[in-house]
């Protein structure tokens, strides 16, 4: 660029000859050159604005471009990449402590039928309906023959079913692949597992939906294919499992009973490691519910979890536990048991007679109501309400099944003093056998609070703390009493020292107003090896009646203690645990001088 | 030289062309063959799934049990008991009266003789 000069000499030379300013010429020449140095400027500054515009435009257009391609290409699995992250489309299985299979997928067909591509459809609905008897042979003449293009015939066949369809040999009856829930040990733990079902349905696949149990309350985490097929291991122990619901089925016969129910629970992780409910069901083939009626009459309801009932003397223990551990009473103090106890119109009996007074121990071990109402008196409501409150027997238990917020215990709204009283015996609250189960253990491991749990967990849990390691240690040494020489004698297994307490509680009658005179709710709540506690064992039998001697018998002590002895019998060498001599409880040295 | 390079230049474009090709086509081949191979794996899948049921099915605790029954005279299984527990001390050691055993012997056949 050629700079054109700010004074030119000829320009300046005319000037002063016309007698103007020369400096007027150097002004207008540097007013000229700024402006073409403006010019340039505005000119680079507007191109860079346009690439960078052009620049902006083109990174959005390409986010654009790309979010519209993912949005509108159908997805398509990776198939360069060799060895990903295996990302698996079925429901995960679920298995139990050992990793043995409690449910699992097998693939099937569904039949469908295209009516416009049928060349026989008359021959077809015959043949049909000969292969499978429940199809009505003129319905499906009707259908075929109808204007409609689709429709289902069966949702699940077997491959024998399906050869025979093929033999039909119509090509206007389709199949479509099926996976199907299998139970494979039928109605073993059928509660727990509940049952599952078809979804949304299509032809080529159906979604499968748990239906209740640890079906429905995992079922995001069993359809998650993040999970990579990773089953669901549950707590319970098929074998254990297996053997509790034998005998509790042979004991629920023996003792004339309507129903039973019995839960095993590790002391220390609250672990369910069998939970058994009867009369139970095939979750195959899961019934449907009942529509009226009492739901308990249904073989789908779970009285571990679900049957809230009052559960009579095995209360006791918590009125002791707590006045032991307020400092109140020692096992050996005497209470008052002169009866019948009145307060007010109310009238507090015991089984039996059991004379002026007896020590706390024998309350508990001769199950006195007028006893445990005394030392219910000197802990009193608003202490009493606090220890159930904080033992969980007020809210429903947080076990992993769909049923289990839906038990809620059912408890007095207000708590005069005789309702303290009555609590104290078992009358008045109504709470779950899963309730007490973990109840007892939180009692028996030391005093620190347990939660049940269904899922496998391998450390102890350490919950708050309800009562001393010394309370509870007193605590087993009664119950022990009670096995030893106290209602419960029949709960005696050798090499296992079983501790325990029995409760006989009248049932509601379901209309309200009263209770049966003839049914009962027997409960035994057992804790074992009582020296150092493993397993909680709680056995519930609905309805019982012993009928060996001359008179029906329905106490717990008959009924519901000898199916649990026998459960603990079979169970503990199952569970690993080996028959241990009881360590004496006056084993310290004494010292004696004559 | 400058015709040299020219006909250098179309070589090297055509071996390269060349080249490219056959990697297509070898690319593709081995993504049908990782597509057989993942079809094949998810078969598999499905029947190891199909005999894990099955295995479980015949391993059901009811059909043991009952296996167990039939069996009864046969293999006299029962129920564990707290009993088939032992300690160390039940154990019944040999009399060391015995003489000292010189020759190996054969405790199989023995086994299979005398039961």
């Amino acid at each position: 660029m050629t700079r054109i000069p700010l004074r030119p000499l000829a320009r300046i030379l005319s000037a002063r000859e016309k007698g103007e300013n020369p400096d007027a010429i150097e002004r207008e020449n540097i007013r000229l050159r700024h402006e073409a140095m403006r010019d340039r400027a505005r000119l680079r500054a507007e191109g860079r604005l346009l690439i960078l515009g052009a620049a902006f435009v083109a990174a959005f257009v390409t986010v654009g471009a790309q979010m519209g391609l993912l949005a509108a290409t159908e997805p398509v699995e990776p198939q360069a990449t060799g060895m990903g992250a295996a990302i698996v489309a079925q429901r995960a299985d679920i298995t139990d402590r050992q990793g043995r299979i409690l449910a699992t997928n097998l693939v099937t067909h569904s039949l469908y039928a295209q009516p416009p591509l049928m060349v026989d459809p008359i021959r077809a609905a015959e043949e049909l309906a000969l292969i499978f008897p429940d199809l009505d042979a003129a319905r499906l003449k009707k259908d075929f023959t109808s204007k409609r293009k689709f429709l289902w015939v069966k949702k699940k066949i077997s491959p024998e079913q399906m050869q025979l369809v093929h033999e039909i040999g119509d090509p206007g009856l389709l199949f479509g692949p099926r996976e199907m829930r299998l139970y494979p040990n039928g109605a073993i733990a059928a509660h727990i597992l509940g049952g599952a079902s078809f979804g949304r349905e299509g032809v080529r696949s159906a979604e499968v939906v748990g239906t209740a149990g640890v079906e429905k309350t995992f079922d995001g985490w069993l359809r998650d294919p993040a999970n990579g097929g990773a089953p669901l291991q549950l707590s319970l122990d098929l074998t254990i499992q297996s053997t509790v619901e034998d005998v509790l089925y042979g004991g629920m016969k023996l003792m004339n009973a309507k129903g039973a129910t019995a839960i095993l629970m590790d002391v220390k992780t609250g672990e369910i490691v069998a939970m058994a409910s009867l009369p139970d069901f095939d979750p195959n083939t899961r019934p449907a519910p009942l529509t009226k009626g009492d739901p308990s009459d249904s073989p789908l309801f779970n009285r571990a979890v679900q049957g809230v009932y009052e559960l009579g003397s095995t209360f006791k223990i918590f009125a002791v536990a707590q006045a032991l551990d307020l400092g109140l009473v020692r096992p050996e103090t005497m209470v008052e048991t002169k009866g019948p106890m009145f307060w007010g119109k109310f009238k507090i009996r015991d089984f039996h007679n059991y004379g002026p007074q007896l020590s706390v121990t024998d309350v508990i071990v001769k199950s006195s109501n007028i006893g445990t109402a005394h030392i219910a008196q000197l802990i009193g409501g608003v202490r009493q309400q606090e220890f159930l409150q904080k033992l969980g027997m007020f809210d429903p238990t947080t076990v992993e099944l769909v049923e289990a917020p839906g038990a809620k215990p059912l408890r007095p709204a207000k708590w005069p003093e005789i309702t303290t009283l009555t609590v104290s015996y078992g009358h008045g609250v109504a709470a779950s056998p899963l309730h007490l189960a973990a109840a007892y253990a939180s009692l028996a491991n030391g005093g620190t609070r347990i939660t049940p749990t269904l899922l496998r967990r391998d450390k102890a849990e350490t919950g708050p703390r309800l009562i001393s390691e010394a309370t509870s240690t007193q605590i087993r040494d009664m119950l022990r009493q009670v096995v030893v020489r106290g209602t419960a004698s029949f709960g005696e297994v050798p090499g296992y020292a079983v501790a325990g307490k029995t409760g006989t509680a009248d049932k509601p009658k379901r209309t309200g107003g009263g209770y049966y005179k003839d049914k009962v709710i027997a409960t035994f709540a057992s804790v074992f090896p009582a020296h150092d506690p493993k397993y909680v064992l709680v056995v519930s039998l609905d309805e019982p009646v012993e009928t060996s001697g001359t008179e029906p018998r329905r106490t717990a002590g008959w009924t519901a203690v000898p199916v649990a002895a026998e459960i603990i019998r079979r169970a503990a060498p199952l569970l690993g645990l080996r028959p241990e001599v009881e360590p004496l409880a006056d084993a310290a040295v004494t010292l004696v001088r004559n | 030289m400058r015709s040299l390079f020219l006909v250098m230049t179309a070589l090297a474009v055509m071996g390269l062309a060349f080249w490219a090709y056959r990697e297509n086509y070898r690319t593709q081949a081995e993504l049908a063959a990782v597509r057989d191979l993942q079809r094949e794996i998810g078969t598999l899948k499905e029947s190891l799934g199909v005999l894990n049921a099955e295995w479980a099915y015949l391993n059901r605790p009811d059909r043991l049990r009952e296996l167990a029954d039939i069996s009864f005279p046969r293999l006299g299984l029962l129920p564990l008991e707290p009993r088939q527990f032992g300690g160390v001390a039940q154990i019944g050691y040999p009399d060391f009266d015995l003489n000292a055993i010189s020759a190996p012997v054969d405790t199989i056949a023995l086994g299979e003789t005398t039961p």
